[in-house]
């Protein structure tokens, strides 16, 4: 009963935390999914995202303004990885880890120093862990309003040829599509996302620390995953599928609260964390392999009879 | 109008692979030319059109399309000034998206995409007519991805977009190369109407003779670079297969006929 008692305890702070995640999930989604692309910058930019909104916040400056410039920092670094990959040719990957890299850098700077606290007594923070249920309230909004953007975006004109662009990059180019303006333009968008996430990771936690951001781009991929098993069976709807990732967030979350509970050790979050999404990205390589197996032993045995 | 001039491609220049694709070539397409290519396999044809398109740049010559200098254009832009269909019948449409999100896509060519909503009712319906011209059922199934279509059903919905707007000029890729006969002769037949239909200036590749003397008001034929054979008018709808294989190997100095993909 104690496991239960804790398991429910640590609640409401996992789904606040997974909220934020979540957040950042729907930016991982705009490049992995949309985009077609794995966009390793995310790493880094979480981490900007934290660091501008600590230091904006502890000179004085209001919380809103300060989410807005962590959002355009992050959009910065996203077209630092659009220009690499675009217009100096750099494979996309490759692009991400060399934004990322330098992103440890200009972090530090921002930061001037390891980490710095942001504690919520003494700033006006929108969330913290002191509140947990006020909280969810505010992530929940965010989430809802930047799923209605997202989704009206995705289907005008701009937002679907954004959307073809990831789909068949030579079928875009056929029909007057800018490719490279358009994963530039995504790169953007996905880490002004990832960077808002990050300003608010660093107001919850009170803190923001050089470090915040290593992973994230595991977390986020996990979440992506995780929503869209959960979602894909109910419907196939864009608008469903976003509100899927973010859940996707807060369903990885609880997991890990679980997890903590259960008093394994810590140190192996990160990798269990890998593996599980290791083992979802093989899923869908395996199923093609085992149904075109099953193909193939059908046809032999038409020909054989 | 499309007109090429002393244009040239060579792939891998200054390597022991070189490949000199495009040799000097110069073309003039009147409006409404209907124009096949044939050729052996990398006589140039491909490239030709690719030239046109703007998959890559000509190393010199120059690419006019109605007077406009597309030759430094890049590929998006030009666009605006022609439709494609490719071989594979997957190249030509997004499969994530909708029939009717492709066509949007299609409709907006060469247009500025704002943040309007990508697809009006009025647009809707009038995909609905497109669409049941190609006497696919497909009028039924906007909503449907198109990963969800057939190869034949693809490769239709390829050639309506890329006709929909009135292109200047309309490149076919040896688009019905990878069909089933039946489908490919469905699919021909429908470039047929949309080309008579719109008077649209085009270069249609392919490897059947038999349809390369059928169709168009022109024929060329392409060997190692050049364009070897420049057949028009009269003189092209008296064409039969032996006496293009005949006029093959007078021009080029090897025998055609052991180009077994040109029989087809």
């Amino acid at each position: 009963m104690d496991l239960l008692e804790s398991i429910l305890n640590a609640l409401p702070g996992a789904v606040a935390q997974g909220l934020i995640w979540g957040i950042m999930a729907i930016g991982v989604f705009i490049t992995f999914k949309i985009l077609d692309v794995a966009d390793l910058t995310v790493d880094g930019s979480i981490c900007t995202g934290m660091a501008v909104c600590a230091v904006l916040m502890t000179n004085g400056v209001n919380v809103w303004i300060a989410m807005l410039c962590a959002m355009l920092a992050g959009m910065l670094a996203g077209l630092v990885t659009g220009i690499f990959h675009t217009f100096m040719g750099i494979p996309a990957i490759l692009a991400g880890i060399l934004t990322q890299l330098m992103l440890w850098s200009v972090n530090l700077k921002i930061l001037g120093g390891a980490n710095l606290a942001l504690p919520a007594r003494t700033y006006d923070v929108l969330v913290t862990l002191l509140r947990t249920n006020q909280s969810i309230i505010v992530l929940v909004l965010f989430t809802v309003v930047l799923v209605m953007l997202l989704y009206w975006f995705f289907g005008t004109e701009f937002g679907s040829a954004v959307r073809a662009t990831g789909c068949n990059i030579k079928m875009s180019k056929a029909q007057g599509i800018n490719t490279d303006f358009n994963k530039v333009f995504g790169l953007i968008l996905s880490n002004g996302i990832v960077a808002l996430s990050g300003a608010l990771l660093a107001q919850y936690s009170g803190s923001a620390d050089i470090n915040g951001g290593r992973g994230a781009i595991v977390i986020g991929l996990a979440a992506v995953i995780i929503g869209e098993a959960v979602i894909s069976k109910i419907s196939k709807n864009f608008f469903v599928h976003l509100i899927g990732v973010a859940l996707g967030g807060i369903i990885y979350y609880i997991v890990y609260q679980v997890v903590i509970c259960l008093k394994v050790d810590t140190d192996f979050l990160k990798m269990l964390s890998a593996l599980v999404v290791a083992v979802f990205l093989a899923v869908p390589y395996w199923k093609t392999k085992y149904f075109s197996k099953k193909k193939q032993q059908k046809k032999g045995a038409a020909s054989n009879a | 109008m499309l007109e090429l001039k002393n244009v040239t491609k060579i792939f891998n220049a200054g390597t022991i692979n070189e490949k000199v694709a495009l040799d000097d070539i110069s073309l003039t397409l009147n409006d409404g030319d209907f124009v096949t290519v044939i050729g052996g396999n990398g006589a140039g044809k491909s490239t030709m059109l690719n030239a046109v398109a703007g998959t890559y740049f000509a190393d010199s010559g120059t690419v006019t399309v109605d007077g406009v200098d597309i030759t430094r254009l890049p590929e998006h832009k030009r666009a605006k000034f022609i439709g494609r269909v490719f071989q594979d019948p997957m190249m030509g449409t997004a499969a994530d998206m909708w029939i009717e999100e492709n066509m949007a896509l299609a409709n907006r060519r060469g247009m500025r995409r704002s943040l309007r909503w990508a697809i009006t009712k009025k647009e809707r319906e009038k995909y609905r007519t497109m669409l049941s011209e190609l006497e696919l059922g497909l009028e039924n199934r906007l909503s449907t991805k198109v990963g969800l279509l057939s190869g034949g059903q693809r490769q239709a919905l390829t050639l309506l977009m890329a006709v929909m707007k009135q292109p200047k000029v309309l490149l076919l890729d040896e688009h019905t190369a990878a069909l089933d006969p039946k489908t490919a002769a469905t699919v021909l037949q429908l470039s047929e109407k949309f080309i008579t239909e719109y008077k649209l200036t085009t270069l249609m590749v392919t490897h059947n003779m038999k349809d390369a003397i059928a169709h168009g008001n022109r024929l060329i034929m392409m060997n190692a670079g050049k364009i070897v054979l420049d057949i028009c008018g009269e003189e092209k709808k008296k064409l039969t297969v032996e006496k293009l294989l005949e006029l093959f190997s007078k021009s080029s100095g090897t025998d055609f006929a052991n180009d077994r993909a040109l029989l087809g």
